[in-house]
């Protein structure tokens, strides 16, 4: 377990996290670095500190879950899971080549410790009530976490798997939205508003906590309050930037689905390195 | 064949209850049509491990897709219209692509849905999900034969979909028979026809083969009960004895079995076919019986075909 680790420690790892994102997205020459960088202290935060997982053992039976509903942010979660020991770590950059394990969405068991697939948004919540629920059912104690992109939310799955966590009372659920309000053709607010999200979840009986999501003390406490729920399911609703932690991605929404060239590698990576202790 | 007349949906209820007793794996989702589907009767089996989504198909397979990735064996029910095409997405990235053990159990199929109409009416369902890899495609012929395949996909791993109709039809299999995944059945020998039958169109072609006999005419009838995979050794040993084909289907004779003889037969062993299906086009409002006759799905139908294939043969 590595439940101890620190702050500090965490947002370290967070930032050899987004290295990662930038190293296999550039090696392949493809890939979706911006919402990748935007869940990096999520993901740092639930896989180094929160979950109860034990990657020799990647399927035992009572480890917590986590689903990637936005699929496209596949380098994070390959990212966590390399750097946590689910495999080594050269194999990123593998990412999007013919016969790899990376596949350019997550594959189900593909590699060890993905649970489901997803890359066709807003199906992933569906998906992780099913585990939550088989989790009540069994009566196990594990904990299952999703974390959703903002512009899928325009999906309506998401909303028919929210009143289902409802009434199923999925307490053993807990989401998060990565809300850095950008999607492909622009604002969400403009694409699609998604606004007042806090509300909505709400209306539909989710337990809500708004936080930065950059900020890991805030991470660590939602999740921690977020467990103490005995009846709903949780929404940690994350204020985040998309492209976060390399200046020229930053809310930049060119990058959602863009690799770096020579020079915006170099440039990513001599600012990420200058921050990585 | 007896002149019993049962509904395949009630068998499929039966079989679900029997499972709530002997399989602790199996949970069964639903979309608001458990009267309909007859899952209701797990649910009074085994109301714990019975799981109503509301009328939302997109979230049921998705939820189904959770509980198999947790070990569950999840049946999940609806009418074919909205669990093949509602979901089909779903079903494709969730179940299909990974595998997972997932079977979904398509009531109310065909023409013979009725009054309904065109809205109601799946001719479509077994090409849309025949073309999804990884995919088993079950469409049993009567009541007995639909308990079978349920006691048979429970055992199966990986993703399935099951075929079934609305409305009461004559039994044609014995109470109590097997069901081999992937194995057709003969149900009539013959020299000069091969007769290859899915759903309640097996009663039909049965009735034709009758008909064909007393004009000299000896039709062979094979039910294909598993679409996909297809029973090809089944096809080349009917084929090979009599060099005629005809395809029977309650769906349309694009992607269904039909497509799927056709497939092979031109592939491996040409041979005469004629396909007896809906022909692109959707259905009606209408008594089942009414519209069997209009849109040409009647045993007399399957006899003329079977004559037409006979003359193509040089």
């Amino acid at each position: 377990m590595m439940n101890d680790l620190g702050i500090g420690e965490i947002q370290n790892i967070a930032n050899k996290l987004r290295l990662d994102v930038i190293e296999m997205t550039t090696a392949a020459g493809s890939g979706h670095p911006g919402g990748s960088l935007s869940a990096a202290d999520l993901l740092a935060t639930l896989y180094f500190r929160i979950m109860n997982i034990d990657p020799q053992n990647p399927y035992m039976e009572d480890r917590d879950r986590f689903v990637l509903s936005k699929g496209h942010a596949a380098p994070i979660l390959y990212a966590a899971l390399a750097e946590r020991g689910y495999f080594p770590l050269e194999e990123i950059k593998t990412l999007r080549k013919i016969g790899t394990r990376l596949q350019g969405h997550p594959a189900y068991r593909e590699v060890p410790g993905v649970e489901v697939t997803t890359g066709s948004l807003g199906q992933g919540l569906s998906m992780a009530c099913g585990i939550a629920l088989a989790g009540k059912m069994d009566g196990k104690d594990y904990r299952t976490y999703c974390l959703m992109g903002d512009g899928e939310l325009q999906e309506g799955q998401n909303w028919e798997a929210a009143m289902f966590a409802h009434k199923y009372g999925l307490s053993n659920l807990i989401g998060f939205v990565d809300r850095n309000r950008l999607q492909i053709c622009g604002n969400t607010e403009d694409v699609m508003c998604l606004d007042p999200l806090p509300e909505k979840f709400r209306a539909f009986g989710w337990n809500v906590i708004v936080i930065d999501g950059h900020n890991i003390r805030q991470i660590i406490d939602a999740c921690e309050k977020a467990v103490r729920s005995r009846k709903n399911p949780t929404v940690v609703i994350m204020n985040t930037v998309k492209g976060k932690g390399v200046s020229f991605m930053e809310n930049n929404v060119e990058f959602h689905g863009k690799a770096c060239n020579p020079e915006e590698y170099a440039k990513a990576v001599a600012e990420l390195k200058a921050v990585i202790q | 064949m007896t002149s019993k007349r049962l509904a395949q949906r009630s068998y499929y209820g039966k079989a679900l209850a029997d499972l709530a007793k002997t399989d602790d794996r199996v949970v069964v989702l639903d979309a608001d049509l458990a009267g309909s589907t007859k899952t209701g009767n797990f649910a009074s089996a085994a109301p714990e491990r019975f799981i109503e989504v509301g009328i939302a198909e997109a979230n049921m397979i998705g939820v189904a897709a959770g509980l198999a990735a947790s070990g569950k064996t999840a049946f999940a029910s609806t009418f074919g219209v909205f669990a093949s095409g509602r979901c089909w997405e779903q079903i494709r990235m969730a179940v299909a692509y990974p595998k997972l053990n997932v079977k979904i159990v398509a009531t109310h199929c065909g023409l013979s849905v009725g009054p309904d109409g065109a809205t109601h009416q799946a001719l479509e369902d077994i090409s849309l999900m025949r073309s999804l890899p990884n995919m088993t495609v079950i469409v049993p012929c009567d009541a007995y034969e639909a308990y079978a395949a349920t006691m048979a996909l429970a055992q199966m791993e990986g993703p399935a979909y099951m075929r079934m109709g609305r409305s009461e039809f004559p039994v044609v299999m014995p109470e109590g028979c097997e069901f081999r995944i992937g194995k057709a059945t003969v149900m009539r020998e013959g020299s000069d026809v091969s007769i290859i039958a899915c759903g309640q169109m097996v009663g039909a072609a049965l009735e034709a083969a009758e008909a064909l006999s007393a004009e000299g005419i000896n039709a062979e009838v094979v039910n294909m009960s598993t679409i996909k995979p297809l029973d090809s050794e089944a096809v080349e040993a009917t084929v090979a004895k009599t060099g005629a084909v005809v395809t029977v289907e309650e769906h349309s004779i694009i992607g269904g079995l039909g497509s799927a003889v056709a497939e092979y037969l031109s592939e491996n062993m040409p041979a005469p076919l004629v396909r007896v299906g809906t022909r692109d086009t959707f259905g009606e409002s209408g008594e089942a019986d009414e519209l069997l006759v209009k849109y040409g799905l009647t045993a007399s139908d399957v006899a003329a075909a079977a004559r037409n294939a006979i003359k193509k043969k040089r």
